[in-house]
C-alpha cells in the first residue's frame, strides 16, 4: 500500500483538528480538536514507521498517545474550573489576558 | 574477624535509629539497646584485638564509594594495633559510661535522646577509628563534633550551656578548616589519593616534597589543636563541662578530645616528615604542646568547679601526648593516650558520683565526702594516683616513657616542661581530692553514695587505671609490640629500637610526683601545717591567683582585644580619617561635581539625553499601541496566528529551495 494514502488521511485529520481548533467555540470540543491533530501526528509516525521498518517511529507514537492523554486531562479540568466559573466554556467570551 | 571490623561501628550506628524510632516504647528508655549495641562492640573489639595480637596482620580494604575520572572515593577499614587499641578503649569508656548514665541520667527530661546521641556518639568515634582514608576519617571527625555540641546543649535551657555548646562547635570548626585544608593539599600532593597508608608511604619515601608536607602538616595540626583543645585553641574544653558529667567523661576526656592525637598518630609519616622529628631541636608541634601542659596544668590550680579543674587536667594531659609524638615518641604517645583514657574517664565518673550526692559542682560546697562515699573515694584517689603518675599506677608507666622518649631524641625542653608539669598535676589533683573528699562538709543536706549502677562502672574503670601500665613495664613491654607503627613494606625510622626503662629518671619523676602531692597537703590539708592558707595569704599568689582564675586573660584578649579594640581606638581613628581627610576630599569633589552636574543637567540631560528617551518612549508606546491590538485575549486568534505564521513558513520553505 503506498503511503500517500496515510499521507493523506493524516493531512485530512490534522486540517480538520486545525478547524476544529480555530472555529469552535466550545472549549471541550477545542481540546478534542487537538486530539485529532495530535492522532494525525501519530499516523504518519506510525506509517513512516512501518516503511521504514524502523521500531523508533511507533514508540514515538506511543509516547505521544501518553502525553496526549496527560494534555487532556490538564485541559479538562482547567475548562471544568472555567465552567464552575463563568457557567459557560465558550472561549471568544474568555479574553482576561486582553491587551 | 578482623575483616568484619566494621561491625564494631555498625551496632551502636544501628542501636542509634532504634533509639531514635523506638526508644520512648522501649521498658528502659532505649538505655538497654545502647547498652546491648555498645557491650557487643566491646566483645568485637576484644576479639578483633586478641587476633591482632595473635596474627598480626594487617587489614587495609576498601569498597569504592564513587568515581569521578580517575579519582576513585573510597570507603574502608584498615585494623591494625592502633586501630585496635582505639577500639577496644572506645567501646570500653563508652559501655561504662552507658551503664553509669542509667544511674546518673534517671529521671531526666531528654533521657532517650541522651542514650541516642551516646550511641551516635560512639558509633561515629569507631568510625573515624576504623578510616583508611582522611576523607571517611574527617567524616567521622565531623559527625563526634556535632554529636559533642548536642551533648555539651544536653540542657538547652539554660543560657550558659547553649552558649557554651556553640563555643566548642565553633572553636572546633575554626581547626577543622585547617583539617580540611590539609586533607586536600595531602590528597593532591600524593596523587589524588586519600589513602593514609599511601601517604605515609610516600611522605617517609620522600616521594613528597618536605615543602608540601610541612604545608600539610601544620593545616592538619590545626585541626588538632581544635579537637585536642591545644593552646590557644583550648578555650572551648572547661567551657564544654557544662555537659552532663557521663559525657564529659566519654567525649571530653577519654575518647573525642584524643581524636586529634589519633590523627597525628595515625598519619605520622606526615608529620615526622613535615615537622622534621628525627633532628630535634625546636617544632611547631612540640612547641605548641609544651604550652599547653604546663599552662593548663597552672589553670587547675585555681578552679573551684570539679569538673573544669579535671577539664584542665585533661588539656593538659593532651599537651602531654602531643609532645611525646612531637618528639618521636610515638609508642609513648599512644600508651599515654590509652592510660589516659581510663584514669581520667573515671576521674570525671567520680567527679559526677559526688556532683549526684552533693548537687553543685563547686569543691567549696564539699569536703568531707570521704565517709559518705567510700567507694567513690577510693576509685577517686587511684585515678588521682594514676594521673599523678605514681608508681606503679597506670600514669605512672606512660608519662615517664614520654620524659624517656624526649630526654633520647634531643628535646630538653620538653624534659623540663615535663617534669613541671608532673609536679604540677600532682598537686592540683592532691587539692582536687583535699578539697573534695577530706575536711568538714560545706554542703547543704545529706551526701549519700550514689546507686550500684553508678558505683559498678567506677570499680570496673579503676581496675585498667591501676594495673593497665603493667602491660609496658620494663620486662614486659606488651604495649611496644602491639601498638605500634607500621607501613608494610618500609622500615619505618622512628622504632624506638631500645626502649630502655631508665630507674634514675623513673625515680626523679616518682619523687615529682610526691612532692606534688605533699605541697598540695601542706596548703590544704594538715591543719597546721606552716603553709596551710598560703595560697589565699601572700599576695603574689593572690595576684598569680587572680591571673590564673581570669584564664591568662585569654578570653578578655579573644573578645577585648580582638573585638574591642575594633571597637575602641580603632573605631575612633578611623572615625577621624573619615571627618578630616576623607570628608574634605569628598567635598572638594562635591563641589567640583555639583559644577559639572549643573552643565550636564542643562545641555545634556535635558536636551540630548531626554530628547533620546523620550523619542524612545514614545516611539515604544505608540509600537505597543498597534501591537496592543494583537493581544485580544482570545486564544483561538493567537492559534490563528500561529498556524498562519507555521504555513507563511512552510510556504518559504517550500518557494526557496
Amino acid at each position: 500500500m503506498p503511503i500517500t494514502q496515510y499521507l493523506l488521511l493524516s493531512a485530512f485529520l490534522f486540517c480538520t483538528g486545525i478547524y476544529g481548533v480555530l472555529a469552535r467555540r466550545n472549549g471541550v470540543l477545542v481540546l478534542m480538536s487537538i486530539e485529532l491533530m495530535l492522532n494525525a501526528v501519530n499516523i504518519n509516525l506510525v506509517a513512516f514507521s512501518a516503511r521504514l521498518s524502523d521500531a523508533a517511529g511507533q514508540v514515538f507514537a506511543l509516547f505521544v498517545i501518553a502525553i496526549a492523554a496527560a494534555e487532556v486531562g490538564v485541559g479538562l479540568a482547567i475548562v471544568l474550573l472555567i465552567y464552575r466559573n463563568r457557567v459557560a466554556v465558550n472561549l471568544d467570551e474568555i479574553d482576561l489576558m486582553k491587551g | 574477624m578482623a575483616d568484619k571490623a566494621w561491625l564494631i561501628p555498625l551496632l551502636p550506628a544501628l542501636s542509634f535509629f532504634v533509639i531514635l524510632f523506638f526508644g520512648k516504647k522501649l521498658p528502659k528508655g532505649g538505655s538497654e539497646s545502647g547498652i546491648l549495641a555498645v557491650g557487643t562492640s566491646f566483645v568485637l573489639a576484644v576479639i578483633v584485638a586478641a587476633q591482632w595480637i595473635s596474627q598480626g596482620e594487617i587489614v587495609d580494604q576498601h569498597l569504592t564509594w564513587w568515581t569521578n575520572g580517575k579519582v576513585h572515593i573510597t570507603i574502608g577499614q584498615h585494623v591494625d594495633g592502633l586501630t585496635a587499641m582505639m577500639f577496644v578503649v572506645v567501646t570500653f569508656v563508652s559501655l561504662m559510661v552507658h551503664i553509669y548514665s542509667t544511674g546518673y541520667m534517671h529521671g531526666d527530661v531528654r533521657f532517650t535522646y541522651f542514650f541516642a546521641a551516646l550511641s551516635l556518639f560512639t558509633s561515629s568515634m569507631l568510625f573515624m577509628v576504623l578510616a583508611d582514608n582522611l576523607l571517611q576519617l574527617m567524616i567521622g571527625w565531623e559527625l563526634v563534633g556535632l554529636c559533642s555540641f548536642m551533648l555539651i546543649g544536653h540542657w538547652f535551657e539554660e543560657k550558659n550551656n547553649s552558649s557554651a555548646a556553640l563555643k566548642a562547635f565553633f572553636t572546633t570548626k575554626f581547626g577543622d578548616v585547617g583539617l580540611m585544608l590539609g586533607t586536600i593539599t595531602l590528597f593532591f600532593a600524593a596523587g589524588q589519593t586519600f589513602h593514609i597508608e599511601t601517604i605515609n608511604r610516600l611522605a617517609l619515601d620522600h616521594g613528597i616534597s618536605h615543602g608540601l608536607l610541612l604545608a600539610g602538616a601544620l593545616l592538619l595540626f590545626l585541626g588538632v589543636m581544635g579537637k585536642s583543645a591545644q593552646f590557644p585553641l583550648h578555650i572551648w574544653l572547661p567551657d564544654a563541662m557544662a555537659g552532663p558529667t557521663p559525657v564529659s567523661a566519654l567525649i571530653h576526656a577519654a575518647t573525642m578530645v584524643v581524636a586529634g592525637v589519633y590523627l597525628v598518630a595515625r598519619a605520622y609519616g606526615v608529620f615526622w616528615e613535615g615537622f622534621s622529628i628525627g633532628h630535634g631541636g625546636l617544632n611547631w608541634m612540640a612547641f605548641i604542646a609544651g604550652i599547653t601542659m604546663i599552662i593548663a596544668a597552672a589553670l587547675a590550680f585555681v578552679q573551684d568547679d570539679i569538673k573544669r579543674v579535671l577539664a584542665y587536667s585533661t588539656v593538659s594531659q593532651l599537651g602531654y601526648m602531643v609532645a611525646a609524638l612531637s618528639v618521636g615518641a610515638w609508642t609513648a604517645g599512644v600508651f599515654h593516650l590509652f592510660t589516659h583514657a581510663f584514669f581520667k574517664g573515671l576521674l570525671f565518673l567520680g567527679s559526677g558520683s559526688v556532683i549526684h550526692a552533693v548537687h553543685s559542682n563547686n569543691m567549696s560546697e564539699m569536703g568531707g565526702l570521704k565517709k559518705y562515699m567510700p567507694t567513690t573515694y577510693w576509685t577517686f584517689v587511684i585515678a588521682t594516683l594514676a594521673l599523678a603518675a605514681v608508681f606503679p599506677f597506670a600514669g605512672f608507666w606512660s608519662k615517664d616513657e614520654i620524659i624517656l622518649g624526649a630526654v633520647k631524641n634531643g628535646y630538653p625542653y620538653i624534659v623540663v616542661l615535663g617534669l613541671i608539669g608532673a609536679f604540677m598535676t600532682a598537686a592540683y589533683m592532691g587539692r582536687c581530692v583535699f578539697l573534695t573528699f577530706h575536711g568538714e562538709y560545706r554542703g547543704h543536706g545529706h551526701p549519700h553514695e550514689s546507686p550500684r549502677s553508678m558505683t559498678v562502672p567506677l570499680v570496673l574503670m579503676a581496675i585498667p587505671s591501676a594495673l593497665i601500665g603493667l602491660i609496658n613495664m620494663p620486662g614486659v613491654e606488651k604495649f611496644t609490640d602491639w601498638v605500634r607503627f607500621e607501613v608494610p613494606g618500609l622500615r619505618t625510622p622512628f622504632e624506638i629500637p631500645e626502649h630502655k626503662f631508665n630507674p634514675g629518671l623513673a625515680l626523679l619523676s616518682l619523687a615529682i610526683a610526691v612532692a606534688g602531692l605533699l605541697v598540695a597537703a601542706m596548703v590544704f590539708y594538715w591543719k597546721n601545717a606552716p603553709a596551710k592558707g598560703a595560697w589565699t595569704r601572700v599576695p603574689a599568689f593572690r595576684a598569680l591567683n587572680t591571673f590564673l582564675v581570669e584564664k591568662y586573660y585569654l578570653d578578655h584578649i579573644f573578645v577585648g582585644g580582638v573585638v574591642g579594640s575594633i571597637k575602641g581606638p580603632i573605631a575612633r581613628a578611623a572615625y577621624w580619617v573619615n571627618q578630616n581627610v576623607i570628608d574634605g576630599v569628598v567635598n572638594a569633589v562635591g563641589v567640583g561635581t555639583k559644577a559639572v552636574g549643573r552643565f550636564t543637567y542643562d545641555v545634556i540631560d535635558q536636551k540630548g539625553v531626554d530628547g533620546v528617551v523620550n523619542g524612545i518612549g514614545i516611539g515604544a508606546s505608540e509600537t505597543g499601541g498597534v501591537l496592543r491590538l494583537v493581544q485580544s485575549g482570545r486564544v483561538q486568534q493567537y492559534a490563528l496566528m500561529l498556524f498562519a505564521a507555521v504555513g507563511l513558513l512552510g510556504l518559504a520553505l517550500i518557494l526557496f529551495t
